[in-house]
């Protein structure tokens, strides 16, 4: 088990003839990943990477009945792919790109709750079940299968955690970048109920950064509906207030969100909390007393 | 991106949002001119910087004549104006806005921006207008009362209702002030903005609702499809190596420290600095590389974190994923021969090749110290600037 994808995940990438969607969906397929179908309107009828590409998710999903749809069509258009994808019937949707303008993810979050369809992201690395499914940018070879979930709101961040938890043996279940935009699809308490109901894992790392309040919230998820462990990181305790650092979501503004309120919260609700990032496999570890 | 006072006016001028007459004046005699077209007997010379707290620096003066409308002009043209907002330093004073008086009654607080739990653009108002919206907020959050818009529904009459009768407006003001918020709603979805603020909003001694002040910041990621608001954006008002950066594809904002970190990804750059505080140090700088951090890009960082005189040692954090380790370690080195870097670099290297990454820095004859792992590079830079 795992959760949200598996091998047996069936994958269409919209943007997949573009230079980002091209080279990240030849990594994807090398992993394993099974990639059936490219969308990039007027190149309908023509063959990308090995895969038919179709004009519209309409007629990919018709002729593939695919399970995931990877995005990574530029900003501009990326939220009007959101919802083309949505509107296919596909049920997750992995949004890459970064740099959607907010006021578009407010309609897409707000059009998305009339379908059954997840999305993960934007302007996030993707979702990753160990050697079984890679679905967006992450490097596939610092992962190992094992029962550790992985749940981040950074690229680069995320892969310190997983490589650590990869080289003490523990190994992940299934890592998901949530993305670091203010406003997005799936958050830490979607995935933390998925990861406590995943036979599969034993223990999640979370890594949260500062900017809103989805730490916080996650932090009473996790008192209340968790009996698996939890270790927590989050970045951003030197960040000065009201300036954006890197991710458009990761700014602390009217004192809200701030690195020092989301360890408080996270330690009130009895999670186990490193202020290293280096320690978060070894924490990990020590909590499933390994 | 961050519009002035005068430009988000003529914004909601052009919305129908009612807001006092107003000309901008660049010279001492332009302001005064500028007093003698609006006429009246009182004015407001207000200087247009891109921070809020300028009535308390200085940048908020009432004039009773023409002389006195170019002499505070002359005072405020051409200086740095220091509120608590805007840095240490100051930000120019290019332009000021001259303004008719308004007789206020009472003063009052607007802003919206993007409710993150709801996902939905809000409103926030509050009856204690003209102070600083985050005291009242952690002092009398009764004060504060808010609403978050449904996209497809739009902003509905109950909820201005809601915030009108929050704020003890009379019926005919209630009636102006829902008229208002639905112009903003159009105006906020309309321009892409990311924050609207109105503090104060007024009424008037005659009964009328008035925005006396406007901020307006555009969301970035909306530009490209705002050529129009582009046009009004001022770097005299931005942070010089930040706009550098910006225009290198690096995400660069100054700190105080003395230890300059260079690394790929914004989650581990803050953790980067994160780790240099817990290990004793002082970060000089955020700065994300990005994913693709090729040697001219690494050289454009180099450039710029050593223009910060205060930097004592460099400290480079790459996890190389996509992006293979001895090219960094290439682009490293070269742009450390091309910059002439005078200051200690540690250089932490993981994943793709980084074996042959760690060996090009070794081999390379520079003195850069390599670090095995993120606590050893911590450790190693503030060393380094101690």
């Amino acid at each position: 088990m795992s959760i949200l994808v598996n091998k047996k995940s069936k994958i269409i990438c919209q943007g997949i003839t573009g230079s980002q969607g091209s080279f990240h969906t030849e990594q994807c397929i090398d992993y394993g990943s099974k990639v059936v179908a490219g969308v990039t309107p007027g190149r309908g009828g023509s063959e990308h990477l090995g895969v038919p590409v179709f004009n519209t998710m309409q007629d990919a999903m018709r002729e593939t009945a695919a399970d995931v749809s990877m995005i990574y069509v530029p900003a501009p258009f990326a939220a009007d792919a959101i919802l083309e994808a949505a509107d296919s019937g596909v049920q997750l949707v992995v949004c890459i790109t970064e740099g959607i303008p907010v006021n578009d993810m407010v309609r897409v979050k707000s059009a998305l709750r009339d379908y059954d369809c997840r999305l993960i992201g934007p302007n996030c690395p993707g979702i990753i079940t160990p050697g079984e499914c890679k679905i967006g940018i992450m490097p596939g070879f610092i992962h190992k299968k094992g029962r550790i979930g992985v749940i981040s709101r950074s690229g680069t961040l995320t892969y310190e955690a997983v490589y650590q938890t990869t080289i003490n043996g523990l190994g992940q279940s299934t890592c998901v970048g949530i993305g670091g935009d203010p406003v997005r699809g799936m958050n830490f308490i979607d995935c933390l109920e998925l990861f406590q109901a995943d036979d599969d894992t034993d223990g999640v790392i979370m890594v949260g950064e500062i900017g809103g309040t989805d730490e916080e919230a996650a932090a009473a998820f996790i008192h209340e509906h968790m009996s698996k462990p939890v270790v927590a990181y989050i970045a951003g305790v030197t960040a000065p207030p009201g300036k954006r650092m890197g991710h458009a979501g990761a700014i602390v503004a009217g004192g809200k969100g701030t690195a020092k309120a989301k360890f408080a919260a996270l330690e009130e609700a009895g999670v186990a909390t490193v202020h290293s990032p280096a320690e978060l496999g070894s924490k990990m570890a020590e909590v499933l007393g390994n | 991106m961050n519009l002035h006072e005068y430009q988000s006016k003529r914004l909601f001028a052009d919305y129908g949002i009612p807001v006092p007459r107003g000309i901008p004046a660049a010279t001492p005699d332009e302001a005064a001119q500028a007093a003698d077209t609006l006429g009246g007997d009182l004015w407001v010379v207000k200087a247009q910087v891109h921070a809020g707290g300028r009535g308390k620096a200085g940048g908020v003066k009432l004039a009773r004549s023409d002389d006195e409308v170019r002499a505070y002009a002359k005072a405020m043209l051409g200086t740095q104006l220091v509120t608590h907002q805007s840095g240490p330093e100051g930000l120019p004073v290019n332009i000021v806005y001259v303004e008719e008086g308004s007789k206020i009654d009472r003063e009052l607080y607007l802003s919206m921006l993007v409710d993150r739990e709801a996902s939905r653009v809000a409103f926030i108002a509050s009856a204690a207008g003209g102070m600083d919206i985050e005291k009242v907020a952690e002092e009398t959050p009764e004060k504060i009362f808010s609403i978050a818009v449904a996209p497809d529904a739009g902003l509905q009459d109950y909820q201005c209702r809601q915030l009108a009768f929050g704020l003890g407006l009379d019926k005919k003001q209630m009636r102006q002030f829902s008229d208002l918020l639905q112009k903003l709603y159009r105006l906020y979805l309309d321009t892409d903005a990311s924050l609207i603020e109105v503090n104060p909003l007024i009424t008037t001694t005659a009964g009328d609702v008035l925005a006396l002040d406007a901020k307006i910041n555009i969301d970035s990621n909306a530009l490209f499809r705002q050529p129009k608001l582009l046009e009004l954006r001022d770097t005299t008002q931005e942070d010089d190596k930040e706009r550098e950066a910006a225009e290198h594809d690096l995400n660069y904002v100054s700190l105080d420290g003395n230890i300059a970190c260079m690394v790929n990804g914004a989650g581990l750059a803050m953790a980067t600095m994160d780790l240099i505080k817990l290990h004793g140090g002082a970060p000089a700088n955020f700065l994300d590389v990005g994913g693709g951090a090729t040697s001219e890009r690494v050289s454009a960082a180099f450039k710029l974190i050593l223009s910060n005189e205060n930097v004592e040692a460099i400290l480079v954090n790459i996890f190389g994923g996509i992006v293979r380790c001895d090219l960094i370690a290439e682009g490293i080195i070269s742009a450390v021969k091309e910059v002439g870097v005078s200051v200690p670099v540690v250089v932490r290297l993981e994943g793709t090749n980084v074996e042959k990454g760690r060996k090009l820095l070794a081999d390379s004859g520079l003195d850069i110290i390599t670090a095995d792992d993120l606590t050893d590079a911590a450790k190693k830079a503030v060393a380094a600037a101690a």
